[in-house]
């Protein structure tokens, strides 16, 4: 097949490339700019992105012998991923920009361009395995990134490959040792790309500005505090809320509601979730049939949880969960799994949370 | 494919080393001697540098003491902007407007730059032709009386898209009003006639490696009236404008590359014409939209033929309505045809170019184009090998859209 690698200069989309070569594919590497931060664009003819993580990247393309080109997607990258997630904040939503660069930008505006240019697929570092156009989960499960996968249509999965579903992490570094990629042990990246500081309200609160607005009791619907903006505020949170409650029980962000900006907060009791009602959703083949039991999880890294899925309001689903869940936010990605301990969880598709209730 | 099996249309970027450098520069690496030690070892390896300077200046029309060796095109370019405008501004305070050229290349642009966000200067932009080139009616009534410019540049011949300017015309109108002209003519050595002592031009930039000579290696012609303050500082060489030691195998290898680019100049002028005449002719014939940048093929600088060409006889900048030069670039090399895009930035994003935006083109013809230049090696296998795949690489680029929305 002719592969386009997508190569972040990291050491996952480096092995990656390296054993598409492996196969006999004929392989050619881009990096992505994506840089939105316009403080390292230079102002004139030439911009700059992250200039170290390219070179990274040319260093393993030119060891492997594979062409290598930077597509500069920053534009679309702003448009698609950063406006959306400080629009998605804006609603009071709670939005996962890695799942949306998938959607949108890998496995869209990337893909589209290779097809058209006469690529086959896309090749990516993603843990996740895929198979007959089957999605699973890594072995690793820790490193697992068939959440933010999901969202990927049987067309988009069509398009993509990715060798290293049924690796460690620590047999990729090992393999990028023996390779002699200086990447090998180049830390792995945690989070936000385009918020190197990890500081997410911070760069809500500069984006946004100061919204203050009340937090309220919903227990006894008494307002209990202000705050300076919902952004800085995730459903399920408990830490960081600045109120101080009448008893010692912990309390919890239960709802954000962001036409009047308030902030609910209560106690544990209230915080479970055990219906969620999502968006319409997309699915990695056919559409399941409803009524369904399946797996969901409910955030990266968060633990699947059995439920029973069924048709719900305006194409959307009604998720009923075995036990009920902390931190479900509207906005957040619903992912049902087939439950597979030998091949690995197979991911059905997913929806995007709507509301939720106890 | 491998890079021996490619057509190599990309000469302008650098151009194979000439056999005779090579051997010239190995008879140099074995041997030891500073060229500034007072000993034998030192005076040989002296006199082997002097020669060459001296040989260097006659292919030019310079004075030997008028060449200093540098590190490339792009110090050398550093060292004239920068050292003109100190020199010229510590000699009276109020000469800090720098004229130049918006189609430069990014070492003068660059520098200038540098100058005006820290060290108080201001920049003229000159506007120039829709071809590129810049008048001499433009230069001076952006020099106004001059009294408050530090210098000028203009590049003889621009790098992308080919266009060649009448220095010897600029010159003049610089020094009616008492202002320097610098001249980047990495691009032009070796292709046009030029002669710095008739050109009247007071600094002029080359590099070796355009020419079939080594990499790194580089010269700044400086009349001896005209005062440069350094940018590197040590033990005084070259006129004390330039210190550091000489690099006496790369002096000698491009000293053998320019006098024989600048001996074999119209014969190879002619050929590489006619070949790039017929590379525009057959994409035409393929892609019948596809737009010419620069000047026409058959452009000559004063209208006459004494006046010299007009336009780099090895260039050929097209720009191909609705493709992106990038995915060009990608397909082309995917089918062994190695040509360039232009200008990207070092993490290797591909910007518009900067030079047809200055022409006036708008962004998408900017994006769109692709730069072939032809050289000493090129042959008609090249230009067939282009011609073989241009016709389906364009039609699937344009599949592919400009690649933004």
């Amino acid at each position: 097949m002719r592969l386009l690698a997508a190569m972040s200069g990291g050491v996952d989309s480096a092995v990656a490339a390296a054993l598409a070569v492996d196969a006999g594919h004929e392989v050619t590497g881009v990096h992505l700019a994506l840089s939105p931060d316009r403080q390292t664009l230079r102002s004139g003819a030439r911009g700059c992105c992250s200039v170290e993580d390219a070179h990274d990247a040319r260093r393993v393309a030119d060891e492997l012998g594979i062409p290598f080109y930077v597509w500069d997607l920053a534009e679309r990258f702003a448009e698609d991923v950063v406006e959306d997630f400080v629009a998605e904040y804006a609603a009071g939503r709670t939005p996962n920009p890695c799942l949306r660069c998938n959607e949108r930008i890998k496995f869209s505006a990337v893909l589209d361009r290779a097809r058209a240019l006469g690529f086959d697929a896309v090749v990516t570092g993603h843990h996740a395995r895929l198979a007959g156009g089957e999605l699973r989960r890594s072995v690793d499960a820790a490193k697992d990134q068939s959440y933010v996968l999901a969202v990927l249509t049987a067309d988009q999965l069509a398009g993509a490959v990715f060798p290293l579903g049924s690796m460690t992490k620590r047999r990729v570094r090992e393999v990028a040792a023996e390779r002699g990629f200086a990447v090998a042990a180049k830390a792995d990246s945690h989070d936000i790309c385009f918020i190197p500081d990890g500081d997410t309200r911070g760069f809500l609160t500069r984006r946004l500005g100061a919204r203050p607005g009340p937090v309220v009791d919903a227990a006894t619907g008494a307002v209990v505090g202000e705050h300076a903006g919902a952004h800085g505020f995730t459903v399920g949170q408990r830490r960081g809320l600045g109120v101080a409650a009448g008893d010692s029980r912990p309390r919890y962000v239960l709802g954000i509601e962001p036409v009047t900006r308030t902030v609910t907060i209560g106690t544990a009791d209230l915080a479970g979730v055990g219906e969620v009602r999502t968006d319409p959703p997309t699915w990695t083949g056919p559409a399941a049939a409803l009524p369904l039991r399946a797996e969901v999880q409910l955030r990266a890294h968060g633990t699947p949880v059995p439920c029973t899925v069924t048709a719900g309001d305006g194409g959307g689903l009604r998720l009923l969960l075995d036990s009920p869940q902390r931190g479900v936010a509207p906005g957040q990605s619903a992912v049902l799994y087939a439950p597979d301990a030998e091949r690995g969880d197979r991911v059905l598709g997913q929806a995007a949370v709507a509301s939720t209730a106890w | 494919m491998s890079s021996s099996e490619a057509a190599y249309l990309d000469h302008a970027a650098t151009t194979p080393l000439l056999p005779a450098v090579l051997a010239a520069m190995a008879g140099q690496l074995g041997r030891v001697g500073n060229a500034s030690s007072l000993h034998a070892s030192g005076r040989a390896a002296r006199r082997v540098a002097e020669q060459s300077r001296e040989r260097l200046a006659e292919a030019l029309g310079a004075r030997p003491s008028e060449v200093l060796f540098t590190g490339g095109g792009t110090e050398s370019d550093n060292l004239a902007v920068k050292g003109l405008f100190w020199a010229r501004r510590d000699a009276d305070p109020r000469r800090r407007r720098i004229v130049v050229s918006p189609a430069e290349h990014h070492a003068v642009l660059d520098s200038v730059e540098w100058l005006a966000a820290h060290d108080g200067a201001e920049v003229t932009w000159l506007p120039v032709e829709p071809t590129g080139r810049v008048t001499p009616r433009a230069l001076r009534a952006a020099l106004g009386t001059g009294e408050d410019v530090a210098l000028a540049s203009v590049m003889w011949a621009n790098n992308e898209i080919g266009t060649v300017s009448d220095l010897a015309a600029l010159a003049g109108v610089a020094h009616a009003v008492g202002v320097p002209l610098h001249t980047d003519a990495v691009q032009a050595v070796g292709q046009v006639p030029v002669d710095f002592a008739a050109s009247g031009v007071d600094a002029l930039t080359m590099t070796a490696h355009k020419l079939g000579g080594p990499m790194g290696a580089g010269v700044l012609l400086l009349r001896r009236d005209v005062a440069c303050t350094p940018l590197l500082h040590g033990g005084g060489q070259e006129r004390d404008v330039r210190s550091g030691t000489l690099d006496v195998a790369a002096i000698v290898g491009l000293q053998v590359a320019t006098t024989t680019a600048v001996a074999d100049r119209e014969d190879r002028a002619d050929r590489l014409a006619a070949l790039r005449d017929r590379l525009v002719a057959g994409v035409v014939a393929q892609v019948p939209d596809v737009q010419l940048n620069g000047a026409p093929l058959d452009d000559l600088l004063d209208g006459t033929v004494e006046g010299g060409p007009g336009r780099l006889p090895g260039n050929a900048h097209l720009s191909f309505p609705g493709a992106e030069g990038d995915a060009l670039l990608m397909l082309l090399d995917a089918r062994g045809v190695e040509c360039s895009t232009g200008s990207a930035c070092s993490a290797g994003v591909a910007r518009p170019s900067h030079v047809l935006l200055a022409t006036g083109a708008d962004p998408d013809r900017a994006r769109s184009s692709l730069r072939f230049s032809l050289g000493h090696t090129s042959t008609d296998a090249d230009v067939d090998a282009l011609l073989a795949v241009i016709g389906p690489v364009v039609e699937r680029a344009r599949r592919a859209g400009m690649g933004r929305r």
